[in-house]
């Protein structure tokens, strides 16, 4: 058995590390490090509840404004109130746009640029790649990084700016759009819709979002998205890195009339409710002092001495004792998609890039539908009175899945705030019981060649799960 | 020139506004100056194995290291080890690394409020000991101590912000392989002057209103945001209302303060970040180089002009009082 260090690993969101065991040519056991501990929950101990709105955006520059909508819906659970409705949809069409721009950023930026290494150069299929995917370099990055710049015009005319906007608040939104402001971003929406549809998709965004079984998304032809799909069979990198078959949503986009994306778990083909009461961070193997607690319980006191028997600065979340995989694939599934139901059991690199490809879509057609139902004459933000104790809980999904802040106030200051972050779950540590995190398991049977120091398996498995370090050390 | 960019303990944010950058696209944009990344998280190819051999090179001498480029804090803890944040894969500290890297390249740059003096990763308590390169909070010395100077000559270059502006970063970048950022060029602070010259209060579209102290009450209002709502635009260096965020755009445009992330310490304002502090009634922080007297004065006699427009729109959250329009000429 060999032992191999991946890191520094890029493209990903944040500093990570992952430890593999290689025994007879593959992955036999992994461990998902995470180096860097920021301690973004007890930054906050002390200062008034408001703050949270300033402080936890800053905990991720990638999902910004996720950061912001969960703050905003504890505050708004401690108050006891919902935002003012036209606020609401407002504040969602930033989060749509936020998690529309991250997906694009990593099919474009992050993941496919792998497929145009060296190691791929008598590929029929690498010319093509090449030209479009050479990292810092390709066509389709350089047309992504301006759609995507387009993009967020939304977030500037609506939030002043991205990342780390402060325009969402327990009451809806600071800035209360104009008729013309809701022309001007219908006509920015219109030009990314041709975006994806000239370049990822090369057809119309209803049909790639139709694609209901395995049959009818590798016949897809059109755009990057055909690309991937070829080369994902051509490599067999997307039958890769498969997960547990168990997915978890929170939920996302909460409107006047419920969640655009319901909440949920899959526990292959079981569906049922997330019970938030039985989610329990373990600490086991994390640099962390104390106990496995409930978020409302839980503490975050770092081990200075970083103890031998711990790897990482992550915790390890648990839902009723076990793993789940969180994210773009997770939602669709428990929303009920067939494509992404047809990919459920696959469950692998390819399943989880459609899975976000499928969101692009699917949410570009969301967030039309979204811009037609504000009403400008409306009020956009109701002003919400804080009580001085209390407690409050704030669940949405960020493009890389669950995102939960749980927060405690007495005497008018924040005395408890903990967060779980999508990547905490899908690249946690292992628990007490020894089990790997879902990055880990995933990783278990990735073939690593003779001579290989950072395996292209590896990277392609990684990168597939789109993590956010920096959200994961809070 | 080559420019290595390394994420410290920050939230990565600098990077991803600097892919907002316009006109032309930042990959555009580098390539056309002249500037090649060595190695950028975000955008390069190489990861692991490869990474660690182009470091290993830099400190050997055999690969030339012009620009640094280091976005978030550095962390000192525990204990002063630096073992909060380790570079993965190579069992040392990022303090460690960025100690030796910034002692070969020929310009450093810190992106951002945390890189360059601490920033929000050392709120609170400051649990990880977290500060700027060369800067601890407003104090000068950091990692490296204030006399400290890169092989150009220049201090650490704090182009701060949080996120910074992605055309600070890359003005500053294109400034630095043209020759044209010397000493002279960076503030007190030594943030570039083409941006840190400005206040944010500098083409603010709530101008009018502060003009005839005409506030808002509540987040969402029209009006000034100086009295009551926290904001410091007055105080706070940056160009964000010439220039505009994410199209034409700005925090105090999108209806909520000005916090002061170009400056240090914007992270601990001792209040409320959309609170104003007063005493007696009178906010506390003055606009800058405003002698405290004639503030006190004209602000009141402003206050009893205020038109009825401003007094009405100011605690609106659109305009219901349009600008009266001149009656043609009979």
């Amino acid at each position: 058995m060999t032992t191999l260090l991946v890191g520094p690993f890029n493209r990903v969101e944040g500093d990570l590390e992952i430890r593999l065991e290689v025994e007879d040519g593959q992955v036999a056991a992994a461990y998902a490090n995470s180096p860097l501990f920021r301690g973004f929950e007890r930054m906050m101990v002390g200062k008034g509840p408001l703050d949270a709105l300033t402080i936890t955006p800053r905990i991720c520059g990638i999902c910004s404004i996720s950061q912001s909508m969960a703050a905003a819906a504890a505050l708004a659970d401690l108050a006891g109130v919902q935002p003012a409705p036209e606020g609401a949809k407002v504040a969602a069409l930033l989060h749509m746009i936020e998690n529309v721009s991250d997906h694009m950023a990593h099919f474009n930026l992050f993941f496919m640029p792998d497929y145009a290494r060296a190691g791929y150069a008598s590929a029929d299929w690498h010319g093509q790649v090449l030209d479009r995917f050479t990292a810092g370099q390709g066509s389709a990055l350089r047309r992504a990084i301006e759609a995507r710049a387009d993009l967020l015009h939304v977030v500037g005319m609506l939030g002043g700016k991205w990342p780390h906007t402060l325009a969402i608040q327990p009451g809806g939104v600071t800035r209360t759009p104009t008729a013309r402001d809701l022309i001007r971003i219908g006509a920015t929406l219109q030009a990314f819709r041709r975006y994806l549809e000239a370049e990822t998709f090369g057809g119309k965004l209803e049909d790639f979002a139709a694609l209901d079984s395995i049959e009818s998304l590798e016949a897809w032809s059109g755009g990057d998205a055909a690309l991937f799909l070829r080369v994902a069979v051509a490599t067999g990198t997307g039958a890769m890195g498969k997960g547990s078959g168990r997915y978890m949503s929170f939920g996302a986009y909460p409107l006047p009339d419920g969640r655009v994306f319901d909440a949920g778990t899959w526990d292959n083909g079981t569906e049922t409710s997330v019970d938030f009461e039985a989610i329990q961070e373990d600490i086991s193997h994390a640099w962390l002092l104390g106990d496995a607690a409930h978020p409302t319980r839980g503490e975050t006191i770092p081990d200075e001495m970083m103890r031998e028997e711990a790897y990482s600065w992550c915790k390890a979340p648990r839902l009723a004792g076990r793993t789940f995989e969180t994210g773009a694939l997770a939602r669709q599934i428990i929303v009920g998609h067939p494509l992404a139901r047809a990919l459920a059991a696959e469950g692998g690199v390819r399943a989880r890039v459609v899975g976000r490809l499928l969101e692009l879509a699917l949410t570009q057609i969301e967030m039309e539908r979204l811009l037609r139902s504000i009403r400008p004459e409306e009020r956009f933000m109701d002003q919400v009175p804080l009580p001085s104790d209390g407690t409050g809980v704030g669940v949405v999904e960020a493009a890389r899945g669950a995102l939960g802040h749980w927060i405690s106030v007495e005497d008018g200051a924040i005395n408890n705030y903990q967060i779980i972050a999508p990547t905490t779950w899908n690249f946690s540590p292992r628990d007490t019981a020894g089990t790997a995190g879902p990055v880990e398991a995933a990783l278990v049977g990735a073939p690593v060649s003779e001579g290989e120091d950072t395996p292209l398996s590896v990277q392609h498995i990684v990168r597939s799960f789109d993590p956010c370090m920096v959200c994961t050390v809070h | 020139m080559n420019i290595l960019w390394l994420q410290s303990a920050g939230c990565g944010g600098c990077t991803m506004s600097l892919l907002c950058a316009e006109d032309p696209n930042v990959l555009d944009l580098l390539e056309g100056a002249g500037l090649n990344l060595l190695w950028h998280p975000s955008l390069s190819e190489a990861t692991g194995a490869e990474v660690r051999r182009m470091l290993d090179a830099i400190l050997a001498g055999e690969q030339p290291l012009d620009i640094l480029c280091v976005e978030g804090s550095i962390l000192r803890g525990p204990n002063g080890t630096g073992r909060y944040h380790m570079l993965a894969g190579t069992g040392r500290p990022m303090m460690e690394w960025v100690r030796d890297l910034a002692g070969i390249a020929s310009h450093v740059v810190a992106v951002g409020t945390c890189a360059a003096y601490g920033g929000m990763s050392s709120a609170g308590e400051n649990l990880t000991d977290a500060v700027g390169l060369q800067y601890d909070g407003g104090h000068a010395g950091g990692v490296f101590p204030a006399t400290w100077r890169s092989n150009s000559g220049l201090p650490v270059v704090n182009v701060a912000g949080c996120p910074t502006h992605p055309d600070w970063v890359t003005e500053t970048l294109m400034m630095i392989k043209a020759g044209a950022l010397n000493e002279n060029a960076l503030d007190g602070l030594a943030r570039p002057r083409f941006y840190a010259d400005t206040l944010v209060h500098h083409a603010c579209t709530k101008n009018e209103f502060y003009e005839y102290k005409a506030s808002a009450e509540h987040l969402c209002e029209m009006g000034c945001m100086m009295e009551h709502l926290g904001c410091v635009g007055t105080q706070a260096v940056g160009d964000c209302n010439i220039r505009g965020w994410n199209g034409a755009n700005s925090c105090t445009r999108a209806g909520y303060p000005c916090i002061n992330c170009t400056a240090p310490e914007f992270e601990e304002p001792g209040h409320g970040f959309t609170e104003t502090p007063k005493f007696a009634g009178i906010p506390v922080g003055l606009p800058t180089d405003m002698p405290k007297a004639w503030f006190m004065a004209l602000a009141s006699l402003s206050k009893a002009a205020t038109p009825k427009r401003l007094a009405e729109n100011a605690v609106s959250d659109r305009v219901t009082v349009p600008p009266t329009l001149r009656k043609p000429k009979p």
